[in-house]
Order: C-alpha cells, then sequence, then structure tokens
C-alpha cells in the first residue's frame, strides 16, 4: 500500500491536470482549483520543511565540530533572528492600529531585509562580473568552430547592448550599428536556438510525466 | 604587482566607492579628468596585452582589480549616453502608454535583492509611470521576496513625488490607487488559480485586510479584469510561467522585464506575439527609463556598466590575440 496510494494518487491528479487543459469545463476544472489548492499547501509545508531540513543539518555539523561549522553557527543566528523579527512584528502589527506588516519601512525585519539581506546578496551576485572577465581573459579561447561562433555572438551582444557600441557605428545605415547586430542575434539564432531548447525540454516532459502517471517512473517515491 | 600594492590599489577602490555614496555633493571629476582616467584605463590594458603577447600573462587578482577599476571610475563621470531604444522596449511603452487613466495593472515582481540592481530600476520607473498615470496597480509577488521589492518601488516613487505620500495633496491611496496581496508559494499553480479566482490564492492582501474589504478589488476577480500585466522577473517562477498559464490560457496582454541572463529565454515569446515587449537587464531599464521620462540608477550605472563591458570585451580580444600569437610561434 505504500507504493499503491502514491501512484493512484499521481496518477489521478495527473489525469485530471492534462484533461482540464483540454475541457476546462465542469467536473474538471472544479478538481483542477482543488488539486491547486493541495499544491499550493504541500508548498507552502515544503518551506518549513526545508527549513527544519537547514537547522537540523546545521545543528548536527555544530555538534560534530565539522570543518566550517562557525557557519552553521551563523545560519542558525540569522535564521532565529529573522523568525523572530517576523513573527513578533508581524503578530504587533494585526492589533495594531493603523495595521501594518512586518515588511514596512521602519520594522526590524524590513532594516535587516535592506541593509543585511539585499547588500550581502547583491554582493555575492555582483562578484560573479569579476569571475566573469578572469574566466574571459583566461579561458574564452577560439578553439574550434563553435567557440568561434560563441565569442564572435559575444562579442556583437555585449557592444550592442551599451551604448558604446552604437557610438562606434552609428555612422553605419539603420539596422547595420551594433545594437542592430545584437537585436538580430538575440531575435533570430537565439530565438531559433532557444526554441529547439524549448520543444526538446517539452517533449522530454511529456514522456517522463506519462511514464510517472502510468506508474512506469517510480524513483520519485524512493529506491526502484 | 606586489601583494601591497595591491590591496593598497583595491582599498582606493573601495574607498572611491565610499566616497560616491557617502559624501553630501556628488563627487564629479571635470571632462578632462574623466578623458585622463579612460586614456589610464586603455594604458593598463595596452601593458596587459604586451606582458600577455610576452608569455607572461597577468593574475586573476590585477583582473579583478582592473574590473574593480572599470566599474567604480566611472561613477565619478559625467558622460552622456546615446541611449538608442531596442524594439522590444519601445513595444512595452507603447502599451503602457496606451492605457486610460483608471486601467487595472497586474504587477508581478518575481526576484529577489541579487537582481534587483537590474530589475529595480524597471519597477522604479513604471511605478511613477503608473503613479503618474493614475493606473490602479495591483502587486503580488511568486518569490517570497518580491512583495518587499514592490513596497520599494512605491517608496521610490514618493521619493520622486512626495506629493503622492500618504497624507499628502496628490496622494496615492493604499487599498484604491494601488494594493500589495504579498507573495503566496505554489509557484505555476498559484496563477493556475489566478485564472479563476484572486482572491482563492490572496485571501487577504499584505496588511491583513480581507480580499473583498480592499476596495480597488472589488470588481477584480481573475485576469478578464485586468486591463495589463507587467512581470519582472529573474528566474522561476517568471516570465516563462506567466506566458504559459495567463497569457496563453486567459489571454492576459503581458510584457516582462528580465535579467539580462534571462532574457534570451524570453524571446522567442516576444517573437511569437505572446508577449508584448521585453526589457532586458540594466540596458533594457535604462531605455525604458528613458522612454518614460524617470532617470533612475540604470540610466546613472549605464556607464560603468559600459566601461565593464568594454574591460570584458578587451579581456577576451587580449587573451585570444596572445593565444593564436603563441600557437603560431609553437609551429
Amino acid at each position: 500500500m505504500r507504493r499503491e496510494i502514491p501512484i493512484a494518487i499521481t496518477f489521478i491528479v495527473g489525469v485530471v491536470f492534462a484533461v482540464s487543459y483540454f475541457i476546462p469545463r465542469e467536473p474538471f476544472s472544479e478538481f483542477e482549483s482543488q488539486f491547486g489548492d493541495w499544491f499550493g499547501i504541500i508548498a507552502a509545508f515544503a518551506i518549513w520543511l526545508g527549513a527544519m531540513n537547514l537547522m537540523k543539518i546545521s545543528i548536527v555539523k555544530i555538534g560534530r565540530k565539522s570543518p566550517d561549522y562557525f557557519y552553521s553557527i551563523l545560519i542558525i543566528v540569522s535564521f532565529l533572528m529573522i523568525v523572530f523579527f517576523g513573527f513578533f512584528e508581524g503578530y504587533k502589527g494585526i492589533y495594531a492600529d493603523p495595521q501594518f506588516s512586518y515588511r514596512d519601512a521602519g520594522t526590524g525585519f524590513n532594516w535587516i531585509y535592506e541593509y543585511i539581506y539585499s547588500s550581502l546578496s547583491a554582493t555575492m551576485f555582483a562578484l560573479l562580473a569579476f569571475f566573469v572577465a578572469s574566466a574571459s581573459y583566461r579561458a574564452f579561447r577560439a578553439r574550434n568552430l563553435e567557440a568561434t561562433l560563441l565569442l564572435i555572438s559575444a562579442f556583437f551582444v555585449m557592444f550592442g547592448r551599451v551604448p558604446i557600441g552604437d557610438m562606434l557605428t552609428g555612422w553605419l545605415p539603420d539596422g547595420y550599428t551594433m545594437s542592430g547586430w545584437a537585436n538580430w542575434i538575440m531575435s533570430v539564432p537565439n530565438t531559433a536556438g532557444q526554441r529547439a531548447i524549448m520543444i526538446g525540454i517539452a517533449l522530454g516532459l511529456v514522456s517522463t510525466s506519462l511514464r510517472i502517471i502510468l506508474g512506469l517512473e517510480r524513483s520519485y517515491l524512493g529506491g526502484e | 604587482m606586489k601583494r601591497t600594492e595591491l590591496v593598497v590599489s583595491s582599498l582606493i577602490v573601495v574607498a572611491l566607492m565610499i566616497c560616491k555614496f557617502l559624501l553630501p555633493k556628488p563627487l564629479l571629476f571635470s571632462p578632462l579628468v574623466s578623458t585622463i582616467v579612460t586614456i589610464l584605463i586603455g594604458c593598463a590594458f595596452l601593458v596587459i596585452f604586451i606582458l600577455t603577447v610576452k608569455g607572461k600573462p597577468i593574475e586573476r587578482r590585477i583582473v579583478f582589480l582592473v574590473v574593480g577599476i572599470a566599474l567604480v571610475f566611472p561613477f565619478f563621470m559625467k558622460v552622456e549616453l546615446p541611449i538608442r531604444i531596442s524594439p522590444e522596449v519601445q513595444q512595452v511603452y507603447d502599451k503602457m502608454s496606451s492605457l486610460p487613466a483608471g486601467s487595472k495593472v497586474l504587477a508581478a515582481f518575481d526576484y529577489d535583492p541579487p537582481s534587483a540592481p537590474e530589475l529595480q530600476p524597471m519597477a522604479d520607473a513604471f511605478m511613477k509611470y503608473a503613479f503618474e498615470h493614475d493606473f490602479k496597480v495591483i502587486m503580488m509577488g511568486l518569490w517570497p521576496q518580491g512583495p518587499q521589492q514592490a513596497n520599494q518601488s512605491v517608496e521610490a516613487a514618493w521619493a520622486y513625488n512626495p506629493q503622492w505620500m500618504p497624507d499628502s495633496a496628490d496622494e496615492k491611496v493604499y487599498g484604491v490607487d494601488y494594493v500589495n496581496l504579498g507573495f503566496q508559494s505554489g509557484n505555476e499553480f498559484v496563477i493556475l488559480r489566478m485564472g479563476e479566482s484572486f482572491k482563492s490564492m490572496f485571501p487577504a492582501d499584505l496588511y491583513y485586510t480581507a480580499y473583498d474589504s480592499v476596495p480597488l478589488l472589488k470588481n477584480i476577480h481573475n485576469f478578464s479584469n485586468i486591463d495589463w500585466g507587467v512581470n519582472f522577473s529573474a528566474g522561476k517562477p517568471g516570465t516563462v510561467e506567466w506566458v504559459q498559464i495567463a497569457v496563453d490560457r486567459h489571454n492576459l496582454p503581458m510584457s516582462a522585464g528580465n535579467t539580462a541572463v534571462q532574457a534570451p529565454m524570453a524571446y522567442p515569446y516576444l517573437n511569437a506575439g505572446q508577449l508584448i515587449g521585453l526589457m532586458g537587464g540594466m540596458a533594457g531599464a535604462a531605455e525604458f527609463e528613458k522612454l518614460t521620462g524617470h532617470t533612475g540608477k540604470a540610466i546613472t550605472f549605464l556607464l560603468s556598466q559600459t566601461y565593464a563591458h568594454v574591460a570584458v570585451i578587451l579581456f577576451i580580444l587580449i587573451g585570444n590575440v596572445a593565444f593564436f600569437l603563441n600557437k603560431k610561434e609553437k609551429k
């Protein structure tokens, strides 16, 4: 039964979603709504599950004094701090007059969000620019046809996406400037490539979904 | 370059950045100083080129330093850049400007702070334009951080025109002119359910006000009551999911603003007419700011991005020229 029930649920939900796409009428639309609500509830629980799992892993790391366990302490402290401010100010906001959200300007939660979380995450993302530049200098070589095509496209798109490209090629007829070439690359070869990838992914998804719905693919249940 | 020299140079770059944001009066280079700085950066690349060709490639830390300089020094330069409007950004603006006052606009903020440098300028310009033209804005997020980014764009609009702030003459009233529905978990299922009923996914707004008690939401049941949708997206769930469900199944007219990395994935939808325009990255944001007339961070920092792009292109060229010259010598 531990396998049969999940397979039956998967089959029913999968068939209802597939049918309701083509027949958006009762009773399928009602079923779709119900299952959509279930999904929302499961997704909300999954957030908690993820958070609890993170806590468990971090606590185990600290207990074992694993390498870099200091970062696990940071994770737990940050997590508890955010949870405290979120719940405390959220609760306070409900009963305040006028009501306010824990995310509003002036709250502790918002202060942490704007001045710690935003700054740190933006910094991490910004570091990419430095690593991209380093990789471009050390590794991006026109070693074969594919790499050369990629390099030429990168050259046109990077120049075409900033004003200097048009400043340098502004004397050319409209459409032949750097931005014109960048737009052409994005609209024609890029779109063609993206469509090929999307269609490929869609076909793969359809076949995998069918295998899951029909119970042929059971790896999501664990084992097999 | 010695380690101490590297550290000192890096500290100077960091100090300059701090100066930029802490000085009460903006520090700006004169055109002459700007030209000299640009020439010096060019000379640095010339030295890097010579060293690389000689088979002495520069170490990674110097690459970082050069990129840092190329990014930071333009903060202090005053150069008017000619921004050419791309057809995809023009489409967004044309759609937005065709909407009459009172139009109901759904704005989905599906991004978090790491992507904010690219997406927040678009969102800010959109919000200022929306308030200026009396659109009724319904904000929401499929990412937990989205509603907070939405609030930041409202604050940006207030900073632009303090008359829109609460208790001001031309106040934009929360719940009447705009509303923040907050975040709902469930990714594309949220969009799917919103197709039938917004209320089912957002029984209350961000401030715990029941859906039916918000005046702006009185006659809004699903996508058929929305005049235009705009999605600021940095990944999944984002533009792709909105197009596949809200646009394809419920015919919501929709435009999108994406990060530069994500924008190429949205082009197939643009060319198929499923998306009405697309703003890609900071360049797209700068074009949008120019069209709306609300100069913001995108236009201000576009010069930095220009220098960074040129720096990366030069690094690629130098690396490849050296690669081919060395290959020739070996033969």
